[in-house]
């Protein structure tokens, strides 16, 4: 359903799309902040596709290493090579969606209309997009009177709206009821279908078992772990991961 | 776009704002006693219906009134200090000065009357007085003819009372009937032309207590602003306006003027 | 007082003709001054809260300061550059309507800037992250939190009215209080008390008050409204 619109956003937006982001490789990555280290000699390749579910204990960092991905700020030293170009060259071919939904205080539907306009897609997608997330009837009330897994729902909306690429998730349903937990990762799960490539963080076991191709477990500071699902959950290689799976203070 | 429609209106109210489109109007620059006392209200609309001039009146007083003339910023000068008035026309600033009108200078001062001048007619004597006495008296302070007028009858008593600012001597630094308010609140003597006296609302329990001499008498004039100096003016209209009022249609108007039953201003311009 | 309140009265029952007419004027002067002094001051308020340049906090120090400008001077200022003599001069603005307008506007500009400042700095906040997700230009960013943050601007733009409607040394200078031309309702107070008049000149300060009042009302019901759904 989303055909029509791509072709004509790639008419609206002249830039060549044609070199490809993925696959992404960091390399030696390190965050500071004054004294404080938060990330240090952070090193992974993400492959074209598939959805990779970021995880590890509070304070790892995984929100900073989705900003950075993302080209939002700039990391201390290291690299992040997107097939050659920086974060900050393709953020607009990337979309975030954030823990608490940032939602502008206008209607449902003009939520959907800002991000179709200021990235130049076409406006009449609008409807499909709020269908899609099963807001169509709320179109014409404030976004911010909405419920929670309503408002993340439109976040998402507003996220595909710019056609990303690359989808950043960070706990997009950490606080919110099992019924939107599943209707939110079956809107991830048709956008993973259709190649968008999603990194998406997530404390939840079952939603990463649900969801994850390969798993990004980071823990003081760097990456202990990075392995496909099929073989993280049954058998963790690090300590940091398996202590943290088994509900064990991992610092 | 929202943003450009709303300043489109704007701009378009602002243009609204300056459309003033009159023909033929004229400003005067006036001293505030002839505003106050209600003497336009009276003469412009008979002046207006007749000439079909708007006459637009600027009341301040008549230091600032011939400032704003010399910056062009009026058609007329109507004001009351004759020695300010000829030196504007000398330095060309306007056509020629005629005298107008008169009425007088009035001490006006609380009912208890502490330095005890009530009745008096000396005008210098009374003030000698109110000095010694060191009675409050608020002065204008404000350049104005009245304050000038005040200054030189100051001069004859050979008192400074500059001196004692602040301390017996209030300079308000305001209008006349700023000034009146300000010493009726405070009990001090006030001196006032006699028309802005008669229509003064706040008078409580001040009454008159100097009047009759000479040396009070207050001339008017009024001089059209020389186009020479100031191409902006409207000059005929100006001169219309000039010329009505020194003829015998205007000077009549001036003396029927009345508040109270009471005569405000007396008509003497030279018959020609 | 007494006197006053039924003088306000009488004025305003009767349906006084002049007394319209200075209503009239004062709003339009003021109203117009208040949405000039928005489109000035809202962008450059704006500018400022979005942007991080050296020497910003002289600038919002400056601002903050000439918040406080006086009346007086500002209309000293215009007058200057508004006289015949002055550089504007040949545009034949001063003792006009449009004289007032130009020093209200300069007056609460200021105002508008130094307070919307505030307003969208606090709404950016909130905002920034998700904005550079979507890679938003400056002046998309400019746009979007004015217009997310229009109902409290509504509450800047009042704080601008009030001062505006407000002020009597301004205009007295710039309009000449001019009967039936630039007479305004605190000209016609300052008019009044000179005249010794003072209760018609408090009736006069009563009705402005009630007019001020009106447009509080008024305003404080849209943002009312706007704050049930969440828009404030």
């Amino acid at each position: 359903m989303f055909d029509t619109a791509a072709s004509s956003a790639d008419h609206v937006v002249p830039r060549a799309r044609t070199a490809p982001i993925l696959p992404l490789a960091v390399r030696d990555l390190e965050l500071r902040f004054g004294q404080t280290t938060i990330l240090d000699g952070v090193s992974f390749d993400l492959q074209p596709e598939g959805c990779t579910m970021v995880m590890g204990p509070n304070g790892a960092g995984k929100s900073l290493l989705l900003k950075l991905l993302h080209g939002l700020m700039a990391p201390t030293s290291g690299t992040i090579d997107w097939s050659g170009q920086g974060p900050q060259d393709i953020t607009a071919r990337q979309a975030l969606v954030f823990q608490k939904p940032v939602l502008l205080r206008r209607s449902v539907a003009a939520n959907v209309d800002f991000v179709l306009k200021v990235r130049g897609k076409d406006r009449a997608r609008r409807d499909t997009l709020l269908d899609h997330v099963g807001l169509g009837h709320k179109a014409d009330q404030p976004a911010r009177l909405l419920s929670g897994g309503e408002a993340q729902r439109l976040a998402l909306a507003r996220a595909l709206a710019a056609d990303p690429e690359v989808l950043f998730l960070d706990e997009p349903t950490a606080s919110l009821d099992p019924a939107s937990v599943l209707a939110i990762e079956e809107i991830v799960r048709e956008a993973s279908a259709r190649g968008v490539r999603i990194v998406f963080v997530t404390h939840d076991m079952g939603q990463a078992r649900r969801m994850a191709d390969d798993i990004l477990f980071l823990s003081g500071g760097g990456v202990t772990e990075h392995s496909r699902a099929a073989d993280f959950f049954p058998e963790p290689q690090s300590k940091a991961a398996r202590d943290y799976l088994n509900g064990k203070l991992v610092v | 776009m929202k943003l450009n429609t709303f300043g489109a209106a704007t701009v378009a109210l602002l243009m609204a704002g300056g459309a003033w489109a009159q023909d033929q109007s004229i400003i005067v620059q006036s001293t505030t006693s002839t505003a106050n006392s209600g003497l336009y209200d009276y003469l412009l609309p008979i002046f207006q219906d007749k000439a079909g001039i708007q006459v637009n009146v600027v009341a301040v007083g008549t230091g600032q009134a011939i400032k704003n003339a010399e910056n062009c910023d009026g058609d007329v000068l109507l004001v009351h200090a004759k020695p300010s008035e000829e030196k504007f026309v000398e330095a060309g600033f306007g056509t020629s000065r005629t005298d107008l009108m008169y009425n007088d200078f009035v001490i006006v001062g609380p009912g208890e009357d502490p330095a005890g001048v009530g009745g008096m007619e000396d005008v210098q004597g009374a003030m000698s007085k109110i000095a010694e006495e060191g009675a409050l008296f608020a002065s204008r302070g404000d350049d104005s003819g009245t304050h000038k007028k005040e200054m030189a009858l100051w001069s004859d008593t050979g008192v400074d009372p500059t001196a004692a600012s602040g301390d017996w001597y209030r300079e308000t630094g305001s209008g006349m009937g700023a000034t009146l308010n300000a010493g009726i609140g405070m009990g001090a003597y006030v001196m006032t032309d006699r028309a802005t006296w008669i229509s003064f609302d706040n008078k409580q329990d001040y009454a008159i207590q100097v009047e009759g001499d000479e040396d009070m008498f207050n001339q008017y004039g009024v001089i059209p602003v020389n186009p020479e100096k100031c191409p902006s003016v409207n000059v005929d209209a100006a001169q219309t306006f000039a010329d009505w009022l020194v003829s015998d249609e205007g000077q009549e108007a001036i003396g029927s003027y009345k508040v109270a039953d009471q005569q405000l201003f007396f008509p003497n311009a030279p018959k020609n | 007082m007494g006197e006053a309140f039924g003088l306000a009265l009488d004025l305003v029952a009767s349906g006084d003709g002049d007394l319209i007419e200075i209503v009239l004027l004062s709003l339009r002067v003021s109203l117009t001054a208040t949405a000039l002094a928005c489109l000035i001051g809202l962008p450059i308020g704006a500018l400022i809260a979005i942007g991080r340049f050296p020497g910003r906090n002289a600038v919002l120090i400056v601002m903050n300061a000439l918040m406080g400008l006086p009346p007086v001077v500002v209309g000293l200022l215009v007058y200057l550059h508004l006289s015949r003599s002055g550089p504007l001069g040949f545009l034949g603005l001063l003792y006009t309507p449009t004289a007032m307008i130009i020093a209200q506007t300069i007056l609460i500009a200021p105002i508008v800037a130094a307070l919307s400042r505030q307003v969208l700095e606090d709404l950016h906040a909130e905002y920034a992250e998700q904005f550079r997700s979507l890679c938003l230009t400056k002046l998309q960013t400019v746009q979007a939190l004015l217009w997310d943050a229009r109902y409290s601007l509504l509450t800047v733009g009042l704080a601008g009215f009030g001062r505006a409607v407000a002020e009597v040394g301004a205009v007295i200078i710039v309009g000449g209080n001019i009967d039936h031309l630039t007479r305004v309702m605190t000209t016609a107070i300052a008019l009044e008390t000179s005249k010794g008049d003072l209760a018609l000149a408090l009736a006069l300060g009563i009705i402005l008050l009630v007019i001020a009042l009106g447009v509080n009302a008024a305003v404080q019901s849209v943002r009312m409204t706007a704050a049930r759904q969440a828009y404030v």
